[in-house]
């Protein structure tokens, strides 16, 4: 509860928040919001085909003559899916691995540490461009490589918590009466991550819907499922020449809303969540945004 | 743990990464259905003796790893006499196979564009790099501000854009000003000297453009925080003290001690970088390893893929074990974690 009242403090967050509420319903309702059903045929004259806006058709038609809003509504199922999917499974990938080597350290911990090193270092692009197209497009297969690629800032957050938590002292009592390891991590670690891991958490979904609109747009998105990145791609392919700003422009912006909106709720969150988390060397180049906090020390000019 | 063995442990895991690289390329290419070199030896466009040398030199009559009868036989090294085995023997002489679009050696391919990506990024990062750090100094330094909050804002804008979708827009507005598209205008040659050089300079524009304004707000975050951490130190205080102009120690303390985290993330950033630079090329047309990667996605050209992805990931370890070896230069504290 007084998380919430924070929360509701922080404008940018309840922005965020609203916009991400937005993104949320139209996804939900997309059926009853939606002009046309973007599967059914059409007759397509040769006018349609590129027609800009009008009133009918408020974002004009593609190039198969089809109406562009009812696409990009529907488009917001996809890109919801694979954000909350993708990174749920990441947070749950990157909290294991977390809590594995930082509550048992030791060799098993450094292994998998040196492993998350080792995913860092890959260029993640390329490497998901190089997965999908050997095995095959599908919007299951892209949620499970963004997944299972995107889970090592997590990790590195998780370990660090708990490399701390477990020298407290409520710890050292729950093993003094006798608990196990697991229930150890189970009831007295893992609650003092979970708002950290939720923050984080929010800030990936963001991160996997421009990963698959990126990887759509490189032409490997799922051919039976629209989703924004792949209109972007059949716009910027087929419609660029003819300047359909109509057809490029509103996937692209959609993009940006629904990211921008998670950003800002989880940025807002962090703050809430984690006062005093700095820097140091947990960064990910792919979510440095963990890094915007305030850090109290006053500045510079005051000090002196 | 002195330096020597702190580079040592660095050079080791680069070399182990390396390794993991070069199996994981090997094994996604064969075991996943579409297997490209049995792709190659069944293409009707093959003559015999072709697709002959390519069975010997990818040794496919041989099992894919481990011979398990030559090793029951007591032939521990002929047991590992197979087309792994043969695959990083191609490797190591820098056979990356032939493209099937175009019948090119893929090492010749990558090797004539390999160079323009790097034209691309390097301009690209060092305009990042220095305005981002100049931005996040002033950010930090005037922290609370409306300026500060602007800056941080406009990072948050950026995180949220994708990379190709940001170059579209640039190029909507550029729309007649500038080339959009391509790495030099039709029918110039580099024979025509000076012209040709600046006509590719003005193709370049956009493409480093799109990446430095992206990039730019990365570093701009980093530095900030960096900024921040460093001016509550107690030298900042003993500076100012001094009676040193705010401006001299910005430059000359916060600076010096904020930058040496941007190495190691410059470093880690590059991975990334890379990333932008498919996206960027494929917006724009830009002849480099980036597009030629999007164009083998779209043919299906594994070979290319394959060697492309390697090269990526090649440059980007090298990179980083420099950065390692260049910040236990700069930071004469670093000795282990």
């Amino acid at each position: 509860m007084k998380a919430l009242k924070q929360f509701l403090r922080k404008p940018m967050g309840v922005v965020g928040a609203a916009m991400l509420l937005c993104v949320v319903l139209v996804a939900v309702f997309a059926p009853w919001l939606a002009p046309y059903d973007p599967k059914q045929r059409v007759d397509v004259k040769p006018e349609d085909i590129l027609a800009p806006p009008d009133a009918q058709h408020l974002l004009g038609r593609d190039d198969a003559g089809k109406d562009v809003l009812s696409q990009l509504i529907y488009g917001t199922r996809i890109s919801l899916t694979v954000g909350f999917v993708a990174s749920f499974m990441s947070m749950f990938i990157g909290t294991t691995v977390g809590l594995v080597a930082g509550y048992y350290g030791g060799r098993v911990g450094n292994l998998l540490m040196r492993f998350v090193d080792f995913l860092m270092v890959i260029p993640d692009l390329p490497l998901m461009l190089v997965i999908i197209s050997v095995w095959g497009r599908g919007l299951w297969k892209i949620i499970l490589v963004i997944g299972v690629l995107y889970w090592t800032y997590t990790a590195r957050l998780v370990r660090s918590q708990v490399l701390s938590i477990k020298e407290r002292q409520f710890v050292t009592r729950a093993r003094a009466i006798g608990a196990s390891n697991l229930r150890i991590i189970v009831r007295h670690i893992l609650p003092q991550v979970v708002p950290l891991i939720l923050v984080q958490a929010v800030l990936d979904i963001s991160a996997s819907i421009i990963a698959e609109s990126s990887l759509a747009f490189l032409g490997l998105g799922d051919p039976t499922l629209v989703s924004w990145g792949m209109m972007l791609n059949f716009a910027f392919e087929r419609a660029f020449s003819r300047q359909a700003w109509w057809f490029l422009l509103p996937p692209g912006f959609a993009i940006v809303f629904v990211s921008l909106g998670l950003i800002m709720a989880g940025n807002a969150l962090e703050e809430i969540v984690n006062p005093r988390l700095k820097s140091h060397h947990l960064f990910d180049p792919r979510r440095m945004v963990s890094l915007i906090l305030p850090m109290p020390p006053e500045p510079l000019e005051e000090r002196v | 743990m002195q330096r020597g063995d702190y580079l040592v442990r660095k050079m080791g895991f680069a070399l182990a990464t390396l390794i993991v690289v070069i199996v994981f390329n090997f094994f996604l290419f064969r075991i996943l259905p579409g297997d490209p070199v049995k792709l190659i030896i069944h293409s009707p466009r093959m003559t015999r003796e072709a697709q002959e040398r390519i069975r010997t030199q990818f040794g496919l009559d041989k099992p894919v790893w481990f011979d398990e009868e030559r090793f029951q036989d007591g032939d521990i090294i002929g047991a590992f006499d197979t087309q792994f085995t043969a695959y990083v023997r191609q490797l190591l002489r820098g056979n990356l196979g032939v493209s099937f679009s175009s019948r090119l050696d893929v090492g010749q391919l990558l090797a004539q564009r390999v160079w323009r990506t790097v034209v691309l990024l390097t301009v690209g990062q060092l305009l990042a790099i220095v305005l981002g750090m100049a931005l996040g100094l002033i950010a930090a330094w005037r922290r609370g501000s409306r300026l500060d909050a602007a800056l941080l804002f406009w990072g948050l804008f950026t995180w949220s854009l994708p990379t190709f979708f940001f170059g579209i827009i640039l190029i909507i507005l550029a729309r007649g000003r500038l080339p959009v598209g391509g790495m030099v205008t039709p029918g110039l040659r580099p024979a025509d000297g000076l012209t040709y050089w600046l006509d590719v300079g003005r193709h370049l524009i956009l493409p480093t453009l799109t990446l430095a304004i992206l990039y730019i707000s990365e570093y701009m975050l980093i530095m900030r925080s960096s900024v921040v951490e460093v001016l509550s130190e107690d030298y900042i205080l003993t500076a100012k003290a001094k009676g040193l102009k705010t401006l001299q120690v910005l430059r000359d303390h916060a600076l010096k001690n904020a930058m040496l985290p941007m190495v190691t993330i410059i470093a880690l950033t590059l991975g990334y970088t890379v990333g932008g630079a498919i996206q960027v090329e494929t917006v724009f047309s830009w002849p480099g390893v980036g597009r030629l990667m999007y164009e083998a996605v779209q043919k299906r050209d594994y070979p290319v893929l394959q060697g492309a992805f390697l090269l990526l990931a090649i440059s980007v370890i090298l990179a980083n074990l420099l950065a390692d070896m260049l910040y236990s230069v700069l930071d004469p504290r670093v000795k282990a974690e």
